[in-house]
């Protein structure tokens, strides 16, 4: 009889279950809502007026362990400069295919020019689509992420301006003297990201044994 | 004297059987995959037709498209014959199950069971040991590990369950006085003190045994150890695609479909069921009874999926220990 009121009991579990709400997201009509600093595509940006960050300085390539990133640079044109420096990224491609997803590209970037939006919908048909050029990856004059179907049914255009995968520190090294001073550039089509909470003012809401 | 008129209805039951069968495990497949989805909180099947009820049929068109790939190192004709051997049996069992209540055309009685034998039980025992034969063979016609374990398996847990099936209908049958199917439809259609049906469910030791059993006869959760999927990849018919293994998938839903269907008729009293004769015209009243049958047998599948969304896996010594044999 003990027994019996063991599998009773556990029947009674799933049982209860089939009156219960599903939990599954009946994607494609409708997409969850993804973690703020979600590991999506990547896009480079640009600044407000336009020109765009990325100096072609390839540190994101050499910290790359996947080797998927590509970087040439080559000088600005005096008359018509591309990024604010000298250099500016004349050839970017990333190999999606090989991508981890990592995010280290996004911390060693000095100017902040790469980061990773929550695109996540990146199928291709062949290898070689899988390799995404900088006319893919750049972002427009607005900063509004380049995506392959804009006009799709089933594309969310709240997601392509949620550029927001953004590592962002409380300050430059963690000091707590730099708190709540934003250490990056404002970028075009978002604007000054706000800078986040410092663990001084966490504890203050916590409690101090918080 | 049988003339052709008996030969024909008999070939219309048999047909109607095999529709109905095939119909019946394409509901079951469906309703299998929604009702555990249903118990795991998630949706199942839901893109192909309607509440996802063309997705068995597409399982089934897109097994019958697939490459049937035959591995070089089978033993040719048992491996082969082995899917044909597993259906059947499954088909065979059905055919005693009376579905609705007998009706006369002019002065023929007909009833609705393709094969109205005076021993039907043992014939449904029989048939069903001989299922066994299918696993063992295409486990052992692979000759690769997997697919033999599962056959060994399969015949240490048919060994067991076996005589528990057999005996469980011992009660049932001293009980009601006869091995008819339809005798012992019959014999539960008064009630006890005017108020209950007198089913035999009220040998409830028998009908728990038989429906374990039942559960183990038609290799299905918790007994599924023969085709246990994180263990032996997928048992006897890891080594059969497109066709072959439709086969098997086919007769085990079958078998699921015909356990139930004589749990049903042998404990919950099979057809039997408020006709409301009197108060609605004979045209309406035939339906009753295949309606309480079909009711009462997706009760009994209802209770087989939701074993199977609920219990885990023994390990197989214990179960076989546990049926009481070594």
């Amino acid at each position: 009889m003990g027994l019996l009121a063991v599998f009773a009991k556990g029947l009674s579990v799933t049982f209860r279950q089939m009156f219960r709400p599903r939990v599954t997201t009946p994607y494609p009509h409708e997409k969850r809502v993804k973690p703020q600093r979600f590991h999506g595509r990547h896009v480079l940006n640009r600044h407000e007026d336009g020109m765009e960050k990325c100096i072609g300085c390839e540190l994101c390539a050499g910290v790359c362990p996947a080797r998927c990133i590509y970087v040439r640079g080559a000088d600005n044109p005096t008359q018509d400069p591309v990024s604010p420096g000298e250099r500016f990224g004349f050839i970017y491609e990333i190999n999606m295919l090989r991508c981890i997803f990592c995010g280290l590209c996004v911390e060693a970037c000095p100017t902040e020019a790469i980061t990773m939006t929550q695109l996540f919908e990146m199928s291709v048909t062949d290898r070689t689509s899988g390799i995404y050029a900088k006319d893919e990856l750049l972002v427009g004059e607005d900063g509004t992420p380049n995506h392959a179907q804009p006009d799709g049914p089933l594309i969310d255009l709240n997601e392509l301006t949620i550029a927001d995968g953004w590592m962002r520190a409380t300050a430059p090294s963690g000091r707590q003297a730099y708190e709540g001073i934003p250490g990056w550039t404002p970028s075009a089509g978002v604007g000054l990201r706000p800078p986040e909470q410092g663990q001084s003012t966490r504890d203050e809401q916590d409690g101090e044994d918080a | 004297m049988t003339d052709w008129i008996d030969v024909l209805i008999v070939v219309i039951k048999v047909v109607a059987a095999f529709v109905v069968m095939l119909v019946a495990t394409l509901l079951l497949i469906w309703g299998e995959r929604k009702l555990l989805a249903d118990m795991q909180n998630r949706i199942g099947p839901q893109r192909a037709g309607p509440w996802g009820l063309l997705q068995a049929l597409a399982d089934g068109i897109k097994l019958f498209f697939k490459e049937p790939i035959t591995p070089s190192r089978v033993e040719k004709r048992v491996y082969l014959l082995a899917p044909i051997l597993a259906l059947i049996p499954a088909l065979l069992m059905f055919l005693v199950v009376p579905i609705g209540r007998p009706f006369t055309i002019g002065d023929r009685e007909i009833t609705l069971q393709a094969m109205d034998l005076n021993v039907g039980i043992l014939f449904v025992l029989a048939v069903s040991s001989m299922a066994v034969y299918a696993v063992v063979l295409a486990g052992w016609s692979s000759g690769s590990k997997y697919p033999l374990l599962g056959a060994v398996r399969a015949t240490a847990q048919a060994i067991s369950y076996e005589a528990a099936l057999g005996l469980a209908l011992v009660p049932v049958v001293i009980y009601e006085g006869t091995l008819s199917v339809s005798g012992l439809v019959e014999g539960q259609s008064g009630q006890f003190f005017g108020v209950f049906p007198a089913w035999n469910i009220i040998l409830l030791p028998s009908f728990a045994f038989f429906l374990v059993a039942a559960i183990a006869e038609t290799n299905r959760a918790p007994f599924d150890l023969v085709e246990a999927e994180n263990e032996l990849v997928g048992g006897f018919h890891t080594e059969y695609s497109g066709l072959r293994f439709a086969f098997f998938f086919l007769a085990e839903y079958i078998n699921i479909f015909t356990m139930s269907a004589l749990t049903a008729t042998i404990f919950l009293g099979g057809w039997n069921g408020p006709t409301w004769d009197g108060s609605l015209p004979a045209s309406i009243t035939w339906v009753f009874p295949i309606l309480w049958f079909s009711l009462k047998t997706f009760a009994i599948v209802f209770i087989f999926f939701w074993v199977r969304a609920t219990l885990p896996r023994l390990r197989y010594d214990r179960w076989w220990s546990w049926a009481g044999s070594g």
